[in-house]
């Protein structure tokens, strides 16, 4: 890794109050991430989610982020101001979520979307923006960028709108791109063509990535290093190719549930959850 | 079991017809397990939902238990035949205990001895009797399906049309309601036809599948030419790469496509 990481995260807390518990999503975590395509693996509740979403400050006000440290190039962001954080989320650090459909604005077209990025994040100019967002079309791989400048989000199949706005994600050429499930609605098909534009913008602009996923396969075989999360702690951490030697018991239990392509049918082992598990781990350097 | 001949539907009329699915054949024999695969939009969920009397405009033939059936189905084609859907959340009534909502199908085809059957049914899937007065939105995702997947049997069907069974839910679950879906068929000698986009889950499920795209079957194999990779269209051998996690060649091999 290089001498300065891109982002540290140390002890990373993130609770939520309620009027009679706390309930405490993620349990002091630590990683620090290069420019490199890290993932998170893990089950609903894991604390995946949330761990994404408090890099950028977008957690709800019921919920409480405390860190030892989480700084992205240097800058602490527990302490920036909502100002600083502006300029910083979309710009800098952005982030692509699950389902398109929720995430575009319905009634304005996909291009003036892209375009609007660029405009507000780079102050550029209208037909700048324009052509910075035909090019970014382009880029994510749509055949006819011009046609489909001009169509609406329903006009456009999942696929596609997940192409859209990982372009207007990352039109302002951000550091880091945080991809929370960004292809568990598409179709594998799709899900391979998206995938390897992430690919190419990691080598080619040296971007960092976060790849939070619940599908143990694709990052094990997208990523580079995998943490994978139970309860809100990270249990383990390994190399993307080395998944496949994991040896905590509950990425091992993980690994064996997943039924096969191509072996024999066998009933599929069902994860003994060992309350174990859940207890504070020790602190420990970064992975 | 269930026979298909020359399906087609469509949705829309003249120029805005969309046809669905077009000229599908299969037949599923007593106690088989067969999956049609496809992605969205191949048209594999609305033969089911034409199988299933969901949707009603169809033509060409279905035959269920080789009785040829039409546009309306009759009570006795449900007692039958029950489907499971893909998402729990949204085919469990929200304000229904689990106790109502398998006192249901028992009423409408009354069977009597509800409450029997609702305790054995409950037992079947695994479930204790805990759960029965519970809510819908106080069980975990898997312990719904578990719901649905008791109300399907409740009425002893011998088919079993399942949508997505497994698709919402976490690997840990999937496992578990896969194992339970498969000891059900054993102990029972039920049919399956299972629609979904999972590969794995269709060699963890059936026997024989059909890969569907752009509304037609392209390729009907068994679940051990699957293990094998003997593929015969490119398509089918494109969503078996796919299925295998990302490489840049299975990502090379989408785009050339």
């Amino acid at each position: 890794m290089t001498a300065t990481p891109l982002l540290e995260v140390e002890d990373l807390r993130v609770r939520f109050h309620t009027d009679s518990r706390t309930v405490e999503a993620v349990r002091g975590i630590s990683f620090a991430l290069g420019r490199e395509k890290l993932g998170i693996v893990g089950e609903s509740g894991s604390g995946k989610s949330q761990t994404g979403r408090a890099i950028l400050r977008l957690t709800p006000p019921s919920a409480e982020v405390t860190a030892r440290r989480l700084a992205f190039d240097g800058i602490d962001l527990l302490a920036a101001t909502p100002r600083a954080m502006r300029r910083i989320r979309g710009a800098r650090i952005s982030m692509v979520m699950q389902d398109p459909k929720f995430s575009l604005n319905p009634v304005m077209t996909v291009g003036e979307q892209i375009a609007e990025a660029h405009r507000v994040h780079r102050r550029a100019g209208r037909r700048e923006a324009r052509e910075k967002a035909l090019e970014m079309l382009d880029a994510v791989r749509i055949r006819d960028p011009r046609r489909v400048y001009d169509l609406y989000p329903h006009e456009v199949s999942g696929g596609m709108g997940q192409r859209v706005m990982i372009a207007m994600m990352l039109v302002p050429d951000p550091d880091l791109l945080i991809a929370d499930e960004p292809t568990s609605a598409l179709d594998v098909t799709v899900q391979m063509q998206v995938l390897a534009i992430l690919d190419d913008l990691v080598s080619r602009r040296g971007m960092g990535l976060i790849f939070i996923s619940h599908d143990l396969d694709l990052v094990a075989s997208f990523c580079d290093r995998v943490l994978v999360m139970y309860g809100g702690q990270i249990v383990e951490t390994c190399r993307g190719g080395a998944l496949h030697e994991a040896s905590h018991p509950y990425t091992r239990g993980l690994l064996a549930a997943l039924p096969q392509v191509d072996r024999p049918p066998r009933d599929l082992p069902v994860i003994a959850r060992d309350p174990a598990w859940l207890l504070p781990l020790p602190p420990e350097g970064r992975p | 079991m269930i026979e298909v001949r020359d399906l087609e539907v469509g949705f829309g009329t003249g120029n805005d017809l969309i046809r669905a699915v077009r000229g599908v054949s299969f037949r599923v024999g007593e106690g088989e397990s067969f999956a049609l695969v496809g992605e969205s939009g191949s048209g594999k969920s609305t033969v089911l939902r034409a199988i299933s009397g969901l949707n009603p405009d169809w033509s060409g033939a279905i035959a269920v238990a080789g009785e040829p059936q039409g546009p309306r189905r009759s009570r006795a084609f449900h007692k039958h035949l029950q489907m499971v859907f893909q998402d729990p959340y949204g085919s469990l009534h929200p304000r229904h205990t689990v106790d109502r909502i398998l006192a249901e199908p028992v009423a409408i085809h009354r069977l009597g001895e509800a409450d029997r059957r609702i305790e054995r049914a409950l037992a079947d899937v695994g479930l204790g009797q805990g759960f029965r007065y519970r809510y819908p939105h106080q069980l975990s995702g898997g312990q719904r399906q578990r719901v649905a997947i008791a109300r399907a049997l409740i009425l002893e069907p011998r088919v079993l049309l399942l949508d997505e069974p497994t698709s919402a839910l976490d690997v840990s679950v999937q496992a578990e309601i896969l194992n339970l879906l498969r000891r059900l068929r054993a102990e029972r000698g039920l049919t399956f036809l299972l629609v979904t986009h999972n590969l794995a889950v269709v060699n963890q499920m059936c026997e024989r599948l059909a890969v569907m795209k752009g509304g037609e079957i392209v390729e009907e194999m068994t679940a051990g030419d699957l293990r094998e990779g003997r593929t015969r269209h490119p398509y089918t051998a494109q969503l078996l790469r796919a299925s295998r996690g990302y490489s840049r060649a299975a990502a090379a091999a989408v785009l050339d496509a």
